[in-house]
Formats: structure tokens, sequence, C-alpha cells
């Protein structure tokens, strides 16, 4: 019996330096970006501030506003639209299968695993020849184009859950095609919405390499500002870690409040829903 | 209604892959194009470059660390949640969290933390070590064999990086698991349990193997996300001193963009294409097989 106590408190040991571990680096963001400048030195990294300086937030906030709203201007339309057709067609491959509807999903599902790089040169090339070269509309078909595989596959793997006998009633009632999406499965995916949603924000808005090769300066979203805010010497680096946070705000909200819905999205990437 | 998607990514998807693999076989090497065919000597360059001979290098042993380590954590932390303890949430949040950061932020915070003149190596020299390790500046390979251009073995920079991304990535690995866990049934462990197994005897031969599955689609999901990695070494390290933090996808990035070499750059995204594919393709082909709709 006293063994199993120990036990069970070593187990909370355990737990406990494992999860101030994982915590360190929020420790040095948090510490840091409200340090004073005279403060922010490499031999006392680990000190806490002696007063609260809001230094490093005032002037990453001026320096990266104009690329937080680029960041929101991508992510919000580009989550809609990638959820808006990803519901469409895991509605269509799921409950209206036909000949070869595996196979093209399956080739669908092959978009999401590639390396970017791989078609990086023509993308440019392409949306240069359409004008969108360098502009957030530009990015938002990026990101709903190779967006569609995840999000087709989570409410595919979703809908499958929905019972086919709902459908047969919908369609005795006369319902067709589009009917039977409106008022029977979109009502029933809210939380569908929500988990793709989540996952789509949270990749767009930290995705780094569309972002840094397909828009310079002033159309730059926010993580290209970061990594040039971080790249640049002169920069202090309270305001390094000010601005590291305040790019990490959003999806960190996201997932404190909604971390349920965040976990189930981490879990259908993996295929099998 | 399906149709615009196809579409979409019939062109976003493979009529890119195509052109891409197209340019990798011409003589694009500046900002003004130039679609003459050169057949493989694009690629036959790159296998004798040593910057691209580093960077398989690193590639090989930052994807097995990564896998390797990942896992392992992962598995460890969801064995130690799953046993009904106090505050399930909270520990499982505190794990995950790296996830919903970007590897950007990520990298940015572990350039300071793994800084050999700052950051763990103060704790380091606190505790009275003296020689303290260079982290990712270190230079180091071990072994160091000599290998066409290159010195083969495992370069002591790449760990660095690889603890940032084991950092944001065991999360994942531990919801996973954690799903797993929850599919195995309590009969079986009671089963073990009264043939007088042992808690280490039960994870070794009921819950691992029970487990087998997930960890197959954990090292393809970590293989492909190694071996395409570029915004945190970009963020965290860049190429690094003889590149020895330098994976393809930064010297795609830097050849292309930075040097207009866009042959040479279409060569790597190919070879990066390829490996990737090893992994991914048979993954989705049986995984298409097995589904029956």
């Amino acid at each position: 019996m006293t063994l199993r106590r120990f036990n069970r408190a070593l187990l909370y040991v355990i737990l406990a330096v494992l999860a101030i571990v994982y915590l360190i680096p929020v420790y040095v963001l948090l510490v840091t970006s409200v340090k004073d400048l005279s403060e922010v030195t490499l031999d006392k990294m680990w000190a806490l501030p002696s007063h609260l300086d809001w230094y490093g937030y005032k002037e990453a906030f001026r320096k990266l506003i104009p690329n937080l709203t680029n960041s929101f201007l991508l992510a919000v339309p580009a989550t809609l639209l990638s959820a808006l057709l990803g519901s469409m067609n895991g509605y269509i491959l799921s409950k209206w299968p036909f000949r070869g509807s595996r196979v093209l999903f399956t080739c669908m599902l092959f978009g999401m695993f590639i390396p970017y790089q791989s078609i990086l040169i023509p993308l440019i090339q392409f949306l240069q020849s359409i004008r969108l070269y360098n502009s957030i509309p530009g990015l938002i078909l990026v990101h709903v184009a190779y967006g569609l595989p995840i999000c087709t596959l989570m409410f595919r793997n979703f809908y499958v859950g929905v019972p086919p006998e709902v459908l047969e009633a919908a369609k005795i009632d006369g319902s067709g095609f589009f009917g039977i999406y409106r008022h029977v499965i979109v009502p029933l995916s809210v939380t569908g919405f929500v988990v793709v949603a989540i996952w789509q924000f949270t990749s767009v808005w930290n995705e780094f390499l569309f972002a840094v090769t397909l828009t310079t300066q002033k159309q730059q979203p926010i993580m290209v500002a970061l990594q040039n805010l971080s790249g640049s010497q002169i920069v202090q680096w309270n305001v390094q870690m000010a601005g590291a946070l305040l790019a990490a705000l959003p999806t960190l909200l996201i997932y404190v409040s909604l971390s349920r819905f965040f976990i189930r999205g981490l879990l259908a990437g993996s295929i099998k829903g | 209604m399906l149709i615009p998607s196809l579409v979409l990514i019939g062109i976003f998807v493979y009529g890119f892959i195509a052109w891409t693999g197209f340019v990798s076989f011409t003589a694009w090497k500046s900002m003004v194009k130039n679609m003459k065919l050169v057949g493989f000597s694009n690629y036959a360059l790159l296998f004798q470059d040593f910057r691209f001979q580093s960077d398989m290098r690193n590639t090989l042993m930052f994807t097995i660390m990564f896998i390797a380590v990942t896992m392992v954590i992962g598995l460890f932390l969801a064995l130690m949640v799953d046993r009904k303890v106090r505050g399930e949430t909270f520990f499982r949040n505190v794990f995950i969290f790296p996830m919903a950061l970007s590897f950007i932020v990520t990298g940015v915070i572990w350039q300071w933390i793994l800084n050999p003149t700052t950051g763990v190596n103060l704790i380091l020299k606190a505790l009275g070590i003296a020689d303290v390790p260079q982290w990712y500046t270190s230079t180091n390979i071990i072994p160091r064999i000599q290998l066409g251009q290159i010195e083969f073995g495992l370069p002591v920079a790449i760990i660095a990086v690889a603890i940032a991304a084991v950092w944001q990535m065991s999360g994942f690995a531990m919801a996973m698991y954690l799903a797993g866990l929850r599919g195995i049934s309590d009969d079986l462990r009671e089963a073990a349990k009264v043939d007088g197994a042992g808690e280490w005897k039960l994870i070794r031969k009921v819950i691992i193997p029970q487990l087998r599955p997930i960890s197959m689609s954990l090292i393809i999901i970590l293989a492909h996300i190694s071996l395409k990695i570029f915004d945190l070494i970009y963020a965290m390290t860049g190429p690094g001193a003889m590149f020895v933090t330098d994976v393809p996808g930064v010297y795609m990035f830097e050849t292309t963009f930075r040097g207009n070499n866009y042959a040479q750059g279409a060569s790597i995204s190919v070879i990066m294409l390829l490996m990737v594919s090893l992994f991914i393709v048979p993954y989705l082909v049986s995984s298409m097989r097995k589904e029956k709709m």
C-alpha cells in the first residue's frame, strides 16, 4: 500500500517536472518581453525583471501591427473558404460515392503531404501571370488550394459517422443533393466546422514558406515579419520576445479556449478518422 | 460540385509538380529564363555537391533522432497522463500547446535557450560544468567518416534543432498514443495482470503491440514533417557553419530565391518530393485499400 502511494507521488513529481520543462520557453518569452533594455543581457536570461517595462511590447506592436493585420486578412477568408469547400467535398465523398471516388480522394490527400518546395517555382510564375503575386488574395488562393485535402479529409471522416438513415429520411421527404446538404448535413456539422476552422486558421497563421516567397514588404504576414525582426542584429531581444508572443497570441488563445477541438483536429490529420 | 476542387488540386498539385520536374531538367540558372534541356546534369551536380551531401546526412540523422525521441517521449507522457491523474487536462494541455505555435516562434525562442553564451549553459555552468556544450554552433561530427565530399556521422549541432522539434511535436505523439490507449480494453489489461504480468511487462507485451498501428502512423507523419523541415531551421540556426544544420528545404530556398538558380532549386525539391513519397505513397495506398466505402 505504501509502495503504491509512493509510486503515485513519484508519478506526480515526474509529471510536474516535465510540465515545468515544457513551460521553460514560455517563461523565457514572458520574462524577457517585459524587461528593461538594460536588463536583457546574456548572463541574466533567467532572472526576473526588477520592474515591468512595456518598451518591448510597444516597439514590437508598432513594427508588427501591419503584418498582424495582413495575417488576419489572410487567415480568416482562407479558413472560411477552405472549410466550405472541404465540407462540400467531404459530403460528396462520404455520401455520394461514385466509381473511382476512392482513388480520386487518395490522389487529393497526396497534396497535403508534398513538400511545398516542389510546387513553389511554378506557383510563383502562375501567380505572376494572373497578377496575384505579392498580394493577400493570392496567398488566400494558395492556402485554399493546399488546404483542400486536409479539410476534405476531416469533413469526410466526420460525415462517415452520420447514419445513412438520416439521409434516407430526407430523401423520402423530397430533399435533393443540395437540400440534404443544407438542411441535414450542415446543421449536423457544427463541431466539424469548429474543428476544421481551428485547424486551418492555425496552419495558415503559422505558415512560413508561402508567406516568405509569395509576398514582399507591406504584404508580408506576421511570421515573415517576426523572422525579419529576429534576423536583424540591431533589434533588441526584449522586442523580439514580445514580438514572438504577439505573433503566437491568436493561435494560443484559440488553443487555450478550445483545446478539445484543437486536439481533435490534430488527430484527424492522421488519415484514419 | 467536386469538380472545382479537383481542378484546383489537379493544377496546383499535379500540374505544378510536373512543371517543377521539367524545370529540374533545364539550364535555368539565373534571372533569365532558359528552358534548354540539360538532362540529369542538375541532379548529377547536386550529388557531388558538398552542401547537398551534408544536407542528406543531416536529414537522415535529424529524422532518425527526431522520430525516435518524439515517439518515446510521447508514449511516456501518454502512459503517465493516462493513469487517471488529477489535473489530467492541465498536463495534457501543457504538453500539447507547443503544437499551436509556429515553427518560427519555436525557432526564435529556442535560438536563445540553446545559445551557447546564455540559456541552458548558464544553468550548466552554475551546476559546475565547465565544458558546456556548444549546441547549434558546434561543428563537431561524430564519428567523422570520410564519405564522398563530406564527413559522415551525427552533426552535434543538429541535436539542438532536434530538441526544439521534439518539444514542439511530442505532445502530438502523446495525443495520438492517448487516443490509442483509450482504445485498449480494460479486460485485456486485467487478463494480463491475472496472468501475473507486472507493470513493465504489461506495457511491453500488451500495450506497445496494441499501439502498433498508431506507431506506424506516427512514424509516417513525423517522417514527412522531418524530411521537408524548413521553417524551424531557417528561424533557429540557418545553414550553420560548414552546413552542419543545413537541410534540403533550406538549400532549395536559398539557391532558388537568393541565388536565382531555379533549375537547381527544382532538382532539390524533386528529390525532397521523392523522399517524402517513399513514406507517404504506401501509406495512402494501404489506407485506401483498407477502407471499404
